[in-house]
């Protein structure tokens, strides 16, 4: 047990890491290599079809940043993410239907029209015919909710399968208030059949390449901000935190600050996917947000490593595309294998497939990858 | 006043269908911190036996009286088989188990699909169900007194199960300290199977239940899980009476809050009235005392 | 700094109908090292959650004009005071630096959390000699041995500037050499804080206690220096089960499980 006698002199040297310049630029190398990858190789070597669709799986993939963030550094199990990637999809798209009724000299949404109870639009839906404030609802509003949501539920200490089963509860209510309200939501069909956004017609290949490249750009983005958090003192403390919950209380933090902050962050970016998604996509919908595709939002940072940023955004985008290609042609093999995946990937896996990276490398240093806390 | 009633009664008969799910949750959740997202599919399991008992066994009475002991004996059997083949090498991670069963109820529900088909299926109920019952000018519908019936049944046997039974004991002994009652000689493992099959088994019941009142579809678990799991966390995890109480109280709320709002404000409305709950009550309605930290 | 004084007056915790404290008046001046001693069950560590805020409590607890009863656990400690488990707590997945860095850093600006840590601030660097861990700063907490874990909580505690130690068997499990060593630190350490020391060993009660409070069955039995204490009769009896013992070096190491 013991090797060393005495708290003054101990003996034991270790190696330190000496930063070679291959290490140094390991992480702006790697970061730029896929700034090249998606800005320059990905638009001129893919269809307008599957632009397309990579610009969907990016948006699955902002939404892991933010579950890297918070379950994998915070151990906070998000299940409702969904949520927050609706509110951010729901006031974009409110946005584009006010603009694009506005354009064919319309005063309300087509589907108000057909379901509505009157020809006055409801006032909640007024503010968003501002371009801005609807551009600042799509990130501010998830944050809000999760603020509001985060404060009271981690002031309580309520955490781990509790924390985890109110966001899921909150995911259905949503999809459940969103379906109910079809005469200013559009239930269930949702707000789909988009044309433009901000002036642009969005049936045009051009301005699809556009909403193409203002995604990876976000991505990359927000991927950078998030690597700073993981980086920075906030980033350590999230995993003490997330260890040892009640010792970071006795060193005089609050841990429920702590986790707020994981929490609001990756609902904004949540939000912010959920309204980059409708343009590339045309739709948002409840199907789209409910604690199904919130699970699903989970599953792809697990796949590729839920506490390695670049896994955790490899492995939503490879969930998104084996599902596209599989689901169409083998819905049930697709469903099958889907349900294995959560099975292996975090029953016998639980690092993800960054873990087998680290594992072949044999680093100095274990990364060690289950936050049981939330 | 009528309308009290009748609004009430709607509720206890909410509440019965969310106590019989919740009753396996309690245990299984309580007992071992497992949340087994497949508990779900077990309800589906079990509705899906009345169902083929139906089509083999004339008589609607007849198939449900025996689909209420295959059904528990037919799910009970899926919860202990997925216990031994995952859920006890994941004891230490409970969040990933919630994940894990999560993909083992897709791959439940398409099995569904593959055997049974997509659509929803219906089954008979027995003459003596269908009917209505009034008393003191308010309708009760038989099949929901069935089920309220049912519920208290099964409150009564698991109680009876826990408080007399050696095996009782040892389920409460576990619960309350693992590694104590492991060092006295309790075989754990075999105690945590034996709870996941009754668990497991009463959400099979709780299938049968369904069917009275619903249609049978894959995706008819998925409905109620979350519900269900509120009902374990805002009762107390591994609290029978705290289940009981919260259920048949969600119940209530939910019916008062639909006839006077609608069905998905209600939702939204329970919700918060739970996080406002746990606000005064981080640890559910009653709650286990260890001194552990943290 | 010499540390600040605790007064406690009439502190009463209770679980469930049983009272775990029961009317203790403790007075510890700044710069003492107190132990805490009595047996399983005494209520010492509950003493201790009661102070830090992590069990309720009734009563007065005073330390530097502030009452801390009522106040949540991350104030308390704000106030300086710090405590340490009963089983080593440090950050296992952290390294040691990380794990002083974090203790140093409650008051931190939010500008100050979200930069990289550049350099190591002067109070780490100070508790990583004072704690001879300055060697293994960039070892993960997990791997250091048991009684360096013990160090380096004991090293979180002073980055974090508390004026009040509350040590939870911090020997405990440790070699006879490691015991030594820990003993002289926590009296290098009582220079310029108060220091309070839960311990069931009584040798290193012996060797290192400046004054000694016996707590048995929730209320206050004895108190003084060691060698008032080692008199006491009623300490006797509660070790020994009889009050006849002559001999203080009788008194028994209960080491708990």
């Amino acid at each position: 047990m013991t090797t060393t006698t005495s708290p003054a002199k101990t003996t034991t040297s270790v190696a330190q890491p000496s930063a070679s310049l291959l290490e140094r630029f390991r992480v702006p190398g790697a970061f730029f290599l896929g700034a090249v990858l998606l800005l320059g190789i990905a638009p001129i070597v893919l269809s307008d079809f599957r632009l397309n669709l990579l610009a969907k799986y990016l948006c699955y993939a902002i939404v892991a940043v933010g579950v890297s963030l918070a379950w994998g550094r915070g151990g906070l199990m998000v299940l409702g993410q969904g949520v927050f990637f609706g509110l951010g999809g729901y006031a974009m798209a409110m946005h584009l239907k006010l603009a694009d009724a506005a354009a064919t000299g319309q005063t309300l949404p087509d589907f108000m029209q057909l379901y509505g109870t009157g020809d006055v639009l409801p006032w909640w839906w007024k503010p968003f015919a501002n371009p801005a404030f609807a551009l600042a609802m799509t990130v501010l509003l998830p944050m809000a909710v999760a603020a509001l949501l985060g404060f009271f539920v981690f002031r309580r200490r309520v955490k781990g399968a509790y924390f985890a089963i109110l966001s899921q509860a909150l995911a259905a209510a949503l999809a459940i208030w969103l379906v109910g309200q079809q005469a200013t939501t559009g239930g269930t069909n949702g707000l789909t059949d988009i044309q433009g956004f901000f002036g642009y017609d969005l049936n045009d290949p051009v301005n699809q390449r556009t909403v193409y490249f203002i995604i990876a750009a976000v991505l990359l983005l927000l991927m950078a901000a998030a690597r700073q958090l993981f980086v920075s003192r906030y980033g350590e403390l999230l995993i003490a935190v997330r260890d040892s919950e009640e010792r970071v209380r006795f060193l005089g933090y609050n841990p429920a600050n702590v986790k707020l902050v994981a929490y609001v962050v990756a609902a904004g970016m949540a939000g912010l996917a959920g309204a980059l998604f409708v343009p590339a996509v045309g739709i948002i919908s409840p199907a789209l947000i409910g604690i199904v595709p919130s699970i699903g939002f989970v599953i792809g940072a697990a796949v590729g490593g839920r506490a390695s940023l670049v896994g955790a955004v490899l492995g939503a985008v490879a969930v998104a595309w084996t599902q596209s290609t599989l689901s169409d042609a083998y819905p049930a093999a697709w469903t099958y294998l889907q349900g294995l995946l959560f099975v292996v990937a975090v029953g016998f896996l639980p690092g993800g497939l960054a873990s087998l990276v680290t594992v072949l490398r044999k680093r100095r240093i274990p990364t060690r990858t289950t936050g049981e806390t939330a | 006043m009528t309308v009290i009633l009748n609004q009430s009664f709607t509720g206890v008969s909410i509440g019965a269908v969310l106590l019989l799910i919740a009753l396996g949750l309690t245990l299984t959740f309580g007992q071992m911190g497992v949340i087994n997202m497949a508990h779900g599919e077990f309800i589906m399991a079990g509705a899906y036996t009345t169902y083929v008992l139906q089509k083999s066994i004339s008589g609607a009475g007849l198939s449900l009286l025996v689909a209420l002991p295959l059904a528990f004996l037919v799910a009970g059997a899926m919860g202990a088989l997925l216990e031994w083949l995952l859920i006890r090498r994941l004891y230490t991670r409970p969040l990933d188990t919630l994940l894990v069963t999560w993909g083992v109820s897709l791959m439940l529900q398409q099995l569904a699909r593959d055997i049974f088909g997509a659509p929803n299926v219906q089954t008979a109920a027995p003459d003596l169900l269908t009917g209505n019952i009034s008393v003191a000018g308010t309708t009760l519908a038989n099949n929901r007194l069935f089920i309220l019936g049912l519920a208290l049944l099964c409150v009564l046997g698991l109680t009876l199960i826990l408080r007399l039974t050696p095996l009782g004991r040892r389920i409460r002994a576990v619960v309350q300290n693992r590694d104590l009652a492991e060092v006295s000689g309790i075989a754990t493992e075999r105690v945590d199977r034996t709870t996941f099959f009754i668990g497991s088994g009463l959400a099979g019941v709780a299938g049968v239940a369904l069917t009275l009142v619903g249609p049978i579809g894959p995706t008819m678990g998925t409905n109620y899980i979350v519900d269900a799991f509120l009902v374990v966390v805002v009762g107390g995890i591994g609290r029978l009476k705290g289940s009981i109480i919260t259920a048949f109280a969600l119940g209530v709320l939910q019916s008062v809050l639909e006839y006077s709002t609608t069905v998905s404000v209600a939702k939204v409305i329970v919700l918060v009235a739970i996080v406002a709950f746990l606000q005064w009550r981080p640890q559910g309605l009653y709650t286990l005392r260890t001194r552990s930290l943290a | 700094m010499s540390g600040e004084g605790l007064t406690v007056r009439d502190l009463r915790v209770t679980f469930d109908g049983f009272k775990a404290v029961d009317g203790v008046d403790l007075d510890i001046r700044p710069g003492d090292l107190r132990f805490l001693i009595g047996p399983n069950g005494a209520g010492k560590t509950t003493l201790v959650d009661a102070v830090t805020g992590l069990v309720k409590a009734t009563g007065s607890v005073r330390f530097g004009g502030e009452e801390l009863l009522g106040k949540p656990v991350h104030r308390i400690a704000r106030l300086g005071i710090g405590r340490t488990f009963q089983t080593a707590t440090v950050f296992e997945e952290l390294t040691v630096l990380q794990n002083l860095d974090i203790a140093a850093g409650a008051r931190r600006g939010p500008l100050t959390m979200l930069r990289r840590r550049k350099g190591v601030p002067e109070a780490v660097t100070k508790a990583l000699e004072t704690t001879g861990l300055t060697e293994l700063r960039d070892r993960p907490a997990g791997v250091l041995a048991h009684g360096q874990k013990q160090w380096l909580e004991i090293g979180m505690l002073l980055v974090q500037d508390v004026k009040l130690l509350l040590l939870d068997e911090p020997v405990a499990g440790m070699s006879h050499d490691e015991r030594e060593a820990t003993g002289e630190l926590l009296q290098r350490v009582s220079e310029d804080h108060t220091v309070v020391v839960i311990e069931h060993d009584m040798d290193f009660m012996r060797s290192f206690a400046r004054s000694v409070t016996v707590l048995h069955a929730g209320k206050v039995l004895s108190e003084g220096s060691v060698t008032e204490v080692q008199a006491d009769a009623k300490v006797q009896e509660v070790y020994l089960g009889r009050a006849s013992e002559p001999e203080p070096a009788a008194v028994p190491v209960a080491e708990e499980a």
